[in-house]
């Protein structure tokens, strides 16, 4: 019998994982099939490629992964960079509710 | 009733703040929530047209303090809408001087909206700077003041910008009338009210001071402030300078500014902090673009972005207040106890996306249409790039590091209740103009002949979400967060500021040394040296010989000469050697 205090963590699960990763897969797939059904008006010329739009996404968000990667290796600098004290708030010390 | 129409709204906000301080307790909060609700009537039953006018600066014409059409109504409206769900969710607060802030901050954002003149304008825009500085400083850390002491720095040269380009413009013969200023036709003092309002926009090379102060205010002042400077900007802009080229291109460098950024960032309030950057780039690519469609577009897309962009800081606020940390690397997991801030955040995650059925849809994708429509090539591929990027950074990086990625073993309570209905009602929000956007479409102040909904437009775009998806996943190992921050241009004036105030230190106060070293250590002690020994050592060199002569001996001499220095120390000599002495002195300046 399950245990009823048992917390919810489903996610946390590789099955779980995995089921999402397919779900992921087969919805990427039925974008692009999906262009086949329908009619489209491109006013540039280009956005009338096949599945030009998915190639957008996918080239321009690898695009711009790799260059914030690049560009972290020149702008990440740690915490303490600026030498700002960093206390560590209390969350019943927010918007100063304790005092 | 002629009364009432004659009243700015922004005025009703004021009053409120004072009467805030007032007021204790519950009923100062029920009272919070009721006036904003109520300056939204106000607004509804507001008539179009110019309203009160007063002569504040005579020569310069009158003032007008209200001037109402369908755009200012439009921002009036969801400025009002966003305060009071944003105090609503800020229930649980307890000091007045937050609320009082928030309330003249809010109240001057309205009082720019509907400000008919320049002047008047000024005067609310540095209202919005100073009363925006209380709402960081109320966080009460060492953090908050510094970065509030650095975005009122900001927000000065910004307002100084934009005085001096409003005082060049009537110098040169303009009106103070607010209204659009003509491209080809720009001189040097519009181009400084242009510098001024890009300020504020959070415009490349002058944004740092978003992203630096707003995740260092309080979990209700992110709320807050997350709304109106950047929207004012935007619609002073959309007002003003529709149809300048180069907003475009501004634009279409915030969007993608904004992504690469967020990418980057550790802290998930500045995640969101960049994202608005991304997002306010959109309306203001539209404001160059300049056409009806896209002024209406980003006047739906502010509208929108406004509740969205509310949404994702309460739960990121919810998140703070919980659990008192802010940085993906400290967060993670809490899906398990948080499950209703985590629906109400990915709601506003996916209307940030513009995922159909959600208000983004119905709205950014105007700005979009008006870009295709005037055939701007490259500006529409960043804009659709930029929709892709929204995606990774606030529709899936903000939730999925927060409340799943890792398990850190955080167990917080669900929020309170005020803020879940808070989140809620905006949740609501996104959904209903996601589905029934014609009742968004009415209030914009162009007719707008956009179907969102067309089977190819749905198709299209989710292509464009699901790819930059599977991107997001497959590329998860190299998005793996740091504990680190990120450069921006407020490096310049933070480490500029460190370096000037070094520099100083090192010139004025070598400078210093040094006159110490060679006047007060050296000339004056010597000075100081040759006035105590000098007359006792000339003496006795002019009296050795004579001791010499005499047939003294060495101990005698010696004896003499501490003799001598003991009377020139007391100051007391036999009468012939101070005779003797008053001669020589006579002699030396008979000579010389």
């Amino acid at each position: 019998m399950a245990d009823p205090k048992k917390e919810f963590d489903w996610f946390d699960k590789p099955t779980s994982r995995k089921l999402l990763w397919w779900v992921l897969w087969i919805t990427c797939g039925i974008t692009v099939v999906a262009e086949l059904f329908i009619h489209r008006h491109p006013h540039f010329g280009i956005d009338g490629w096949f599945n030009f739009y998915s190639i957008l996404g996918f080239v321009g968000c690898a695009a711009m992964i790799l260059t914030a990667k690049a560009l972290g290796v020149y702008l990440k600098r740690s915490e303490d960079y600026y030498g700002e004290p960093d206390e560590d708030t209390p969350s019943k010390d927010i918007d100063g509710n304790a005092s | 009733m002629e009364t009432l129409a004659n009243i700015p709204p922004s005025f009703l906000l004021f009053a409120g703040a004072i009467v805030t301080v007032l007021l204790k307790g519950t009923r100062r909060n029920i009272f919070l929530v009721a006036l904003p609700i109520l300056t939204f009537i106000h607004i509804a039953y507001l008539p179009s047209g110019n309203g009160l006018r007063v002569c504040f600066l005579p020569g310069f014409g009158d003032s007008e303090l209200l001037r109402v059409d369908k755009l200012s109504k439009a921002f009036g409206y969801i400025f009002t809408l966003n305060a009071a769900a944003a105090l609503l969710f800020a229930f649980y607060v307890k000091k007045a001087i937050q609320h009082t802030a928030a309330l003249i901050y809010i109240g001057s954002a309205l009082g720019v909206i509907f400000a008919g003149d320049l002047i008047t304008l000024y005067i609310n825009w540095e209202m919005m700077a100073v009363s925006s500085t209380f709402v960081i400083l109320a966080r009460d850390t060492a953090k908050a003041k510094c970065a509030a002491f650095r975005y009122v720095m900001v927000h000065i040269f910004g307002g100084l910008l934009l005085l001096a380009g409003i005082v060049m413009t009537v110098s040169k013969g303009g009106s103070i009338a607010f209204d659009s200023f003509d491209y080809a036709n720009a001189n040097l003092g519009t181009w400084m009210i242009l510098g001024g309002f890009l300020v504020n926009a959070a415009a490349p090379g002058v944004s740092a001071w978003l992203s630096d102060a707003y995740p260092e205010a309080s979990v209700t002042g992110g709320v807050i402030l997350s709304a109106y400077t950047t929207k004012t900007a935007v619609y002073v802009l959309l007002r003003s300078f529709h149809g300048w080229e180069p907003l475009i291109w501004i634009g279409c460098a915030m969007t993608v500014f904004g992504i690469i950024y967020a990418l980057l960032e550790n802290d998930m309030r500045r995640i969101l902090a960049y994202s608005i950057i991304n997002q306010v780039g959109f309306m203001v690519c539209a404001a160059g673009i300049g056409t009806n469609m896209a002024i209406s577009g980003a006047t739906a897309h502010a509208f929108c972005h406004i509740i969205y962009k509310s949404l994702l800081w309460m739960s990121a606020g919810a998140v703070l207040y919980r659990t008192g940390k802010s940085r993906c690397t400290e967060l993670g997991g809490l899906y398990k106890t948080m499950p209703l801030t985590l629906l109400f955040g990915t709601i506003g995650a996916l209307a940030i996306s513009a995922v159909p059925l959600t208000s983004g849809f119905t709205s950014k994708t105007i700005i979009i249409a008006a870009a295709e429509h005037e055939h701007l090539l490259w500006p529409w591929i960043v804009l659709e790039l930029a929709s892709a990027g929204v995606f990774l950074h606030a529709g899936i990086k903000f939730p999925y590091f927060v409340f799943f990625n890792q398990d850190r073993g955080l167990r917080p309570k669900e929020a309170p209740g005020t803020m879940l209905w808070a989140m809620g009602i905006l949740s609501f929000l996104c959904i209903y103009l996601g589905i029934r956007p014609k009742a968004l479409y009415d209030i914009l102040p162009y007719t707008v002949d956009y179907q969102a909904y067309t089977t190819s437009h749905l198709v299209t775009q989710m292509q464009l979400l699901m790819f930059s998806a599977l991107v997001f996943f497959l590329f998860l190992p190299m998005l793996k967060r740091t504990p680190t921050i990120v450069l921006d241009t407020d490096w310049f004036y933070r480490k500029g500021g460190q370096f000037f105030y070094s520099t100083c230190d090192i010139c004025l106060n070598g400078i210093n040394k040094i006159a110490h070293k060679t006047l007060i250590a050296g000339a004056t002690k010597k000075l100081c040296y040759f006035a105590k020994e000098g007359p006792a050592n000339l003496l006795t060199l002019i009296l050795t010989p004579f001791w010499e002569i005499s047939g003294n001996s060495m101990d005698q001499r010696e004896k003499l000469r501490e003799d001598i220095r003991e009377n020139m120390r007391k100051g007391v000599f036999p009468i012939g050697i101070t005779a003797c002495l008053s001669v020589l002195l006579i002699a030396v300046l008979f000579f010389f």
